[in-house]
């Protein structure tokens, strides 16, 4: 009796606040808060290796989904391999052999600097409600506090998860820990955030830890926001195959 | 008595020049056989070793699990060190270090652009060191169909069927795009300064040769290497002898918590090339046991087809007074002589034909050239090898088999009744 009142009052929770806000409304809520028209941010990417770990300081301004640039600051040897996303093109740069080398085909699928983030992972620009078939299944506590946990279901083809669980924190709308799978429910990657702080009226995550887990012994890689800034102007010449030179 | 029967031997050609030429022949015939057979096999291990496995191959356990995937950050380190002291433990064997490593690699147009890409299976090789081997262990001399070696760490060699396809040529810049052994992605510029063509099927398809220092400053890898690999001076592969380094190895080296620690691979233990190795050996024991088996009854019959050549003289001597037993004796001694003499010509002229062919090979270019192979590399030319056994086996059909026959025909004089032998000798 005790596990049936249990199991209607949950149910009542999860569709009498979906009823106030659908899942659909969730996940723009969430899109407003990690993406915005143009942003540029200084970042430090720590990728635990099996026998050491490395930290990529990097610089990155970007528009939208479709354009980004990127330029490492440091250790000496990164420094100045700069990368551009056009749409669904990738051109890197590295001053050693003074190329420009367009990214393509089974080369999306290595990883970024040896990191547990590949480059298809970047390379997604389209809003998760277009490509996903969305559900909320219920609500979870994580650390204490409440989140909706979203299951996302490919609804195009081609993605390279065709499947994600997303537990959203109800406060701030923020995934703060996201599981990826493949078509046939295997675990690939999962994702989580924190140190969330206000910018601009909205929240947003300054540390996330990335895991493949395909990778046997993986430790993850953490990226930590150093600096970011909203809505700043960017100029057009930014996102310049002439610029990846310079 | 030796010297009556062997002047005898010498004056009656029909007693001893054709039994000596078969004696001489078929041991020649032996001795090249087994010992084009030792080589032959000996060239596929050399082959599959010089390219991908060593006699020896020294890697960290954590690589070993994933060798397939060819992870350099599961690499040797200090591997100056590691083969000092490789060298001072096992003499017998002289060590090179190596990286293997994949990527693409890309040839720039006029505009430092993208002209043509390929993925590409690349070996750094010691060939910079004095006392490095591995120049005439790759042929370089034979298989640079186009420049030169390569004489920096920024030069590489190509092969043709690579440079086909990516349309370039010696002189080219070429860059290589990969990861470090951190895994960073990484871009590096090479010469090509040759193309060469390994004449071994597929093999080279993607393949592109360096100096290992090129790859460690490609690949961020300064005293590290992918693996250490060992060959024996001789280059002649002795699987018992290699199962005992590597245990022994191993088991000084068994640190079991320590995931980098270095453990000894064997060819045997090396892709299918320990069943290969025990069918080698099974199957040249079959083949040389059958063939030594057919010779010595060749040579057993030319014994008996002798003692019944000779009934009527026998029959003779014992009308004339010597005993069975003298004649038997000394039958049996002029078999002897006879069979080692074949077995000592039989023995120099085999061993002669088969070192012959140790250092000219048989050239199987062609044919090998439409096999596509990948886990086992066949030599495009099979050298016979002169073994210390090749000086004794002669002995086997050349003297043991001929004076078996002739005691085996000799039986028959036992036989002969004192009575007949006058009736016998009339007709």
């Amino acid at each position: 009796m005790n596990k049936f009142f249990v199991f209607l009052t949950s149910l009542s929770c999860i569709f009498g606040e979906s009823n106030k806000l659908s899942v659909y409304d969730i996940v723009s809520e969430m899109d407003k808060n990690l993406n915005s028209n143009n942003r540029v941010l200084i970042s430090e990417m720590i990728i635990h290796g099996r026998r050491k770990s490395r930290t990529i300081k990097s610089k990155s301004w970007s528009t939208g989904f479709e354009k980004a640039f990127t330029e490492n600051l440091s250790p000496a040897r990164e420094a100045g391999t700069k990368m551009l996303k056009l749409k669904d093109k990738l051109w890197t740069y590295s001053p050693q052999t003074d190329r420009i080398i367009q990214i393509s085909g089974h080369m999306l699928r290595q990883s970024i600097n040896g990191s547990d983030m590949s480059y298809k992972d970047m390379m997604e620009t389209r809003p998760i409600r277009e490509i996903y078939h969305l559900t909320l299944e219920k609500s979870a506590f994580i650390n204490d506090r409440d989140h909706w946990v979203i299951f996302m279901e490919a609804k195009v083809k081609g993605l390279s998860y065709p499947k994600r669980r997303a537990w959203i924190d109800k406060e701030y709308f923020l995934p703060i820990k996201e599981e990826r799978y493949a078509k046939s429910g295997k675990l690939l990657k999962t994702i989580s955030m924190n140190n969330i702080k206000s910018v601009k009226g909205r929240w947003f995550p300054f540390h996330y830890r990335f895991k493949d887990e395909l990778k046997r012994n993986s430790k993850g890689t953490e990226w930590i926001i150093i600096d970011i800034e909203f809505d700043s102007e960017i100029s057009e010449s930014r996102f310049s195959k002439a610029l990846l030179r310079k | 008595m030796i010297k009556f029967l062997a002047k005898g031997l010498i004056r009656d050609k029909t007693r001893s020049l054709f039994p000596t030429i078969i004696i001489t022949t078929t041991v020649a015939i032996v001795i090249f056989a087994l010992g084009f057979m030792r080589g032959m096999l000996n060239s596929v291990f050399l082959d599959t070793a010089v390219i991908i496995a060593g006699y020896q191959k020294v890697v960290t356990k954590a690589y070993k699990e994933e060798i397939q995937m060819l992870p350099l950050d599961l690499a040797l380190l200090d591997v100056e060190d590691r083969i000092s002291d490789l060298k001072r433990n096992y003499p017998n064997y002289f060590w090179s270090p190596r990286i293997n490593f994949g990527g693409l690699i890309d040839i720039p147009n006029d505009n430092k652009e993208t002209r043509s890409q390929s993925p590409v299976m690349a070996i750094g090789i010691d060939f910079f060191s004095n006392d490095s081997r591995q120049t005439e262990l790759w042929e370089l001399n034979k298989i640079i169909i186009d420049g030169n070696h390569p004489k920096s760490s920024n030069e590489i060699l190509i092969s043709s069927k690579l440079a086909k396809k990516l349309e370039v040529s010696t002189g080219q810049e070429a860059t290589f795009i990969g990861s470090t052994m951190d895994n960073a992605f990484t871009t590096y510029n090479f010469n090509i300064s040759g193309v060469f063509n390994l004449n071994k099927g597929q093999t080279d398809k993607q393949m592109i040769l360096l100096d290992i220092s090129g790859a460690q400053e490609a690949l961020d890898m300064q005293g590290a290497a992918t693996e250490i690999l060992g060959f024996t001076h001789d280059l002649f592969y002795n699987d018992n002898s290699a199962i005992e380094i590597r245990s022994n190895f191993n088991r000084t080296n068994n640190d079991s918590s320590d995931i980098y620690s270095p453990i000894m691979i064997a060819l045997r233990d090396t892709n299918q090339m320990g069943t290969m190795v025990d069918f080698s050996n099974a199957a040249l024991a079959v083949i040389g046991g059958i063939f030594l088996v057919i010779v010595m009854i060749v040579l057993w019959n030319m014994g008996l087809m002798n003692g019944l050549r000779r009934y009527g003289e026998i029959g003779l001597r014992l009308a004339m007074g010597e005993s069975k037993g003298q004649v038997y004796r000394s039958m049996i001694t002029e078999a002897i002589i006879i069979g080692l003499t074949g077995t000592v010509l039989g023995t120099g002229l085999g061993i002669s034909i088969t070192y012959y062919f140790q250092e000219n090979g048989i050239s199987y270019a062609e044919a090998l050239e439409e096999m596509a192979l990948t886990d086992m590399i066949m030599p495009n030319t099979f050298y016979s090898k002169v073994t210390p056994d090749l000086f004794y086996v002669g002995l086997l059909p050349g003297l043991v088999a001929t004076v078996l026959g002739t005691m085996l025909a000799g039986l028959a004089i036992y036989r002969r009744e004192m009575a007949q032998l006058f009736k016998e000798l009339e007709t």
